[in-house]
């Protein structure tokens, strides 16, 4: 195997929890199986440590790991980290001992199980975000599917049969088009490694028909309006750890697919369904805005304000423009951290009332202070109040929307103000409504679910005050895509206004000067 | 001539004459003391073959790298059908004879895949399926065993009928029966019409083992019929034997002619109604029959693309096929009570009565599916992949989007193993046996995360046909 650091680091985030997997089948005591799989977790977070070395400036791929795979039909084992993937890995792996924590007390029967299916998640959900052979990627991204539907299917509420399923089906099914996909990609650039498909450029009716296959497995996946139902099912019915896993990282594979597959790979047709994808995008904010507006269950108004907040990333990722892009990967890191926070506290609400309704939890500020502190404070950053981590995100797509077309800013803009509106009716009535059915039983906090939410909390300030930094790192990647999008658009002579019946005689050069290069970077 | 060029088919032979001697003696002794064992070395007297190559009997028997390598994967099948029969310790039909029957089919087939004339490829055909005829309705008393009997050689005769009509075809068009003289000559309609005509009937012999659509119908009632560990080798094993032989002739034919037309024609129906189907299906055995029926509907992706990759990749899903298939077919004869037809009600709470076995069949399930990372996705990708660059895109289309209809049935059985409820006791199964059916799922994914080694078997096997 070919490594560029010499320690594989990604392949030990992967393989890991895949080893401590297999070894908690042999553990028998419930303590011993949660500890471990903690104390796993854990390390997995040091591991990511070396990530953090990651140069912006420097190669277009990090961290590279190679290895021959099956060379007859070239496929190769290809693991690399770039700025669009590495904030998500480093929420995946921080997810993991949180979500051990969050449901050590929740989660009571089949323990093993449970925690299998959680290192199983984490090992592929790393794998989706940093593998460059697109075979292993679509080997990760339906693998997740399995522990992800038993999550749902065994620890989850009492329609989780019915929730399963249809996340299963409904994810299923956007991506076997993908596979299609895959397969005719490698028929017209000869190979699956993901730099070397970027490189070439493709004549535009084959990018029109691989960009609908690719686009519907990740709007699915996002999921964007009007494929958002599993969503809702799937939040309500899954055990705690299993929405936090659902909102921080599973969305994120969807609005990633985009940006590492659809703008690259395939950027005239990206460019001439962008406006499509931005109308669903505000149709997602405003719909998934209203319909949270008139819910009486809490996990499912977080669940369809998921899809209005996720409707920020994929409109911002539609822009097409430095800022938006980088508002929406801003925006994708801060749902994950807000919402996963949200839900982690959601299930804790729920092992004390037994119940996920909004009159069934009310009035808890005067009892429970520090969980109604901590709850309020992630709901704010949901709503993006200044000085949190959301605010900066959804500031960034809005600018980059009002640069792009005013219009369509001033479309967003109400999908901001319904956020306020759902999220302080949910706050209000839980910390000052009449309280209905408060148990002087029901604990504030312990120290195991501070030390769980307190990284969560650290994060929306420290992203909230010091965005820059995370956005210097991500930005050259961004630039890089945009630039390399653009150049082939105009190497195909592409035009802003060209009708659609000239632009689909369009072919494409196969290679793109000036495309490689930014992207051979990567062995330096 | 040597010994080891003939190692696989002679030492099966010599299982097969043991077996006779066996159920000649009086002594209601078992055999499977020692029979998995034998059968076992069956396999590695397959592997230690592999490299051999010869012609024997005027050129109509051959032994390349394609028999060789379905030889290794019959002898494997039938081994690990002798270990799926040995958990059934009170089997009353488990007697030497049966597995005699057994062995001769399993002969039969491995004959098969070295023939290269179609006439010798006739008689081996028959002598794989004239072992099955008797040992259908080998099930105590079971009427439906009967049925399912008389449904197969019905069946089978009247298919066998139409394959020699065909054959008669091809020898008055071509004037002779070596598949290598058949290879030069040219298969399209406009050149020989009456050939094709052959070709095509004759090709449904083969349709018919293979449980291809329209030749499907004896498929689910003979599987439920049957005694679960008949229904486990009938729905492998055989199927095989058909793949090799269609390998061979599909070699000769090239993309978008008339016979490739018809392969992918049938093979978009076969997965699509297999698939829709199985939907419905309660009986655990029947609906593996369907799913058999989907699956030889993907097999044709890879002899329609014809290509050397499109040979390769069907040799290929035909092992991560029997693979899944055995895995599949192991659970179901685990959790069958007196040698009764489990239904899917009856996974309902396998996680806690037995955790391996429910593990097993997850793994089967979900290589059935075509979910990575398990060899039957492997399979399939290589499928599509060939099937792509040979310009048959809407046949790829089809195949993907019958994978979402397919995933209802196979989740369905995981579902009620993993998240069904029932009050029935714990499965105690031996502790070898386990480990027996944890090698197969192993196997599964192992095959999925590494396919390189076999899939270069196979490509060699496939390139040496195609070059």
């Amino acid at each position: 195997m070919m490594t560029q650091n010499g320690f594989p680091v990604v392949t030990a985030l992967i393989v890991l929890p895949l080893i401590a997997a297999v070894a908690l089948l042999f553990m028998r005591r419930e303590w011993t199986v949660r500890t471990f799989t903690l104390g796993v977790g854990i390390l997995e977070c040091l591991l990511c440590l070396p990530l953090l070395g990651y140069a912006p400036d420097g190669p277009a791929f990090q961290f590279v790991e190679q290895a021959q795979w099956l060379p007859a039909l070239g496929m190769t084992y290809h693991m690399g980290v770039d700025g669009l993937s590495l904030y998500m890995i480093l929420l995946t792996a921080l997810m993991l001992p949180l979500c051990v924590l969050g449901s050590w007390t929740y989660i009571a029967k089949r323990v093993t199980e449970f925690h299998f299916c959680l290192l199983l998640m984490t090992s592929a959900c790393i794998g989706v975000f940093a593998a460059l052979d697109f075979v292993l990627f679509y080997v990760f991204w339906e693998a997740m599917l399995v522990p992800m539907y038993l999550l749902i299917a065994v620890w989850g509420g009492p329609r989780r049969r019915y929730a399963s399923i249809k996340f299963f089906l409904y994810t299923l099914a956007g991506s076997t088009l993908l596979l299609a996909a895959i397969v005719a990609f490698r028929q017209v650039g000869g190979t699956f490694s993901i730099p070397e498909l970027m490189e070439k450029s493709y004549a535009f009716k084959f990018q029109v028909w691989a960009f609908g296959a690719m686009a519907l497995a990740f709007a699915i996946k996002v999921p964007m309006f009007p494929f958002h139902t599993w969503l809702p099912a799937a939040h309500v019915e899954a055990p705690a750890a299993g929405s936090v896993l659902l909102a921080a990282i599973l969305l994120k594979m969807g609005t990633y697919g985009f940006l590492r597959f659809c703008l690259p790979l395939t950027p005239a047709a990206t460019e001439t369904f962008a406006p499509l994808m931005i109308a669903l995008s505000i149709a997602g904010i405003i719909y998934g805005g209203c319909i949270a507006l008139g819910q009486t269950d809490i996990k499912k108004l977080i669940a369809y304000s998921s899809v209005g907040h996720m409707g920020f990333v994929t409109l911002g990722i539609f822009l097409l423009s430095t800022k938006g892009v980088s508002g929406a990967i801003l925006q994708m890191l801060n749902h994950g951290i807000t919402t996963g926070g949200l839900f982690m506290m959601i299930g804790l609400l729920y092992e004390r009332s037994h119940s996920r309704e909004i009159s069934d939890n009310q009035g808890l500020g005067k009892f429970m202070p520090i969980f109604m502190f901590l709850f309020g404070l992630f709901s704010f950053s949901s709503l993006a109040f200044p000085g949190t981590n959301s605010f900066v995100g959804e500031v960034l797509v809005l600018i980059g929307a009002f640069q792009g077309n005013p219009w369509i800013g001033f479309a967003a803009v109400p999908g901001a103000m319904l956020a306020a509106a759902y999220m302080l009716r949910l706050l209000q009535r839980v910390t000052w409504g009449e309280p209905a059915s408060y148990k002087p039983s029901w604990k504030d906090l312990g120290l195991r679910e501070w030390v769980t939410l307190a990284p969560l909390a650290a994060l929306v300030f420290y992203i909230g005050l010091a965005p820059a930094l995370a956005i210097t790192t991500i930005e050259p990647s961004i630039e890089r895509t945009l630039a390399a999008m653009r150049a082939k658009n105009t190497a195909m002579g592409l035009t802003k206004d060209m009708p659609l019946a000239e632009r689909w005689l369009l072919t494409g050069p196969l290679a793109v000067a000036g495309v490689s290069d930014s992207i051979r970077k990567e062995h330096p | 001539m040597s010994i080891i060029e003939l190692l696989p088919e002679l030492w099966l032979l010599g299982v097969i004459c043991a077996l006779f001697v066996a159920s000649l003696s009086d002594r209601k002794q078992s055999v499977m003391t020692w029979l998995p064992l034998a059968a076992g070395l069956g396999v590695v007297a397959a592997a230690a073959a592999l490299g051999a190559r010869g012609e024997f009997l005027y050129a109509t028997y051959k032994v390349d790298a394609l028999s060789q390598f379905f030889k290794l994967l019959i002898a494997f099948g039938f081994a690990v059908v002798t270990g799926i029969a040995s958990g059934n310790k009170d089997g009353k039909d488990l007697t030497p004879d049966y597995f005699m029957l057994l062995g001769l089919s399993a002969w039969g087939l491995m004959l098969l895949a070295s023939c290269v004339e179609l006439i010798t490829l006739y008689l081996a055909l028959e002598l794989s399926s004239y072992s099955l005829y008797a040992l259908i309705p080998l099930r105590g008393q079971d009427r439906r065993a009967a049925e399912a009997g008389i449904k197969y050689i019905l069946f089978g005769a009247a298919v066998t009928a139409l394959a020699l009509f065909g054959l008669s075809y091809i020898i008055a068009a071509k004037h002779t029966t070596y598949i290598a003289a058949l290879a030069t000559t040219s298969w399209s309609f406009a050149d020989a019409p009456l050939a094709v005509v052959g070709l095509t009937l004759f090709l449904a012999g083969f349709f018919y083992k293979l449980a291809l659509f329209p030749f499907h119908f004896w498929c689910p009632d003979v599987y439920q019929g049957a005694k679960n560990e008949t229904a486990a080798y009938v729905a492998t094993i055989p199927k095989l034997g058909a793949v090799v032989v269609l390998v061979r002739l599909a070699a000769f034919v090239t993309p978008h002619m008339e016979v490739t037309t018809i392969l992918a024609i049938l093979g978009a129906v076969s997965m699509t109604a297999g698939n829709l189907a199985a939907l419905v299906q309660r009986d655990l055995k029947r609906l593996l029959g369907f799913s058999s029926v989907a699956h030889a509907g993907y097999v044709m992706l890879g002899l329609a693309a014809g290509s050397a990759a499109g040979l390769s990749a069907a040799a290929f899903y035909s092992l991560a096929y029997i693979l899944m298939n055995l895995a599949a077919f192991y659970v179901v004869c685990a959790i069958a009570k007196n040698d009764e037809n489990p239904s899917l009600d009856d996974l309902d709470g396998l996680y806690r009565r037995a955790p391996a076995l429910a593990m097993i069949l997850a793994v089967a399930a979900f290589s059935l599916v075509g979910l990575p990372p398990t060899a039957g996705f492997a399979g399939k990708l290589f499928l599509l992949s060939a099937a792509w660059d040979q310009g048959y895109h809407w046949l790829v289309i089809v195949a993907v989007l019958n994978t979402a209809i397919s995933i209802y049935y196979y989740l369905s059985m995981v579902r009620h193993a993993y998240t069904g409820e029932s009050e029935a006791p714990a499965l105690v199964a031996p502790r070898g046996y386990l480990v027996f059916g944890g090698v197969l799922a192993a196997l599964v994914l192992l095959l999925g995360i590494l396919p390189a080694p076999l899939y270069d078997l196979a490509a060699q096997a496939a390139v040496a046909l195609h070059p």
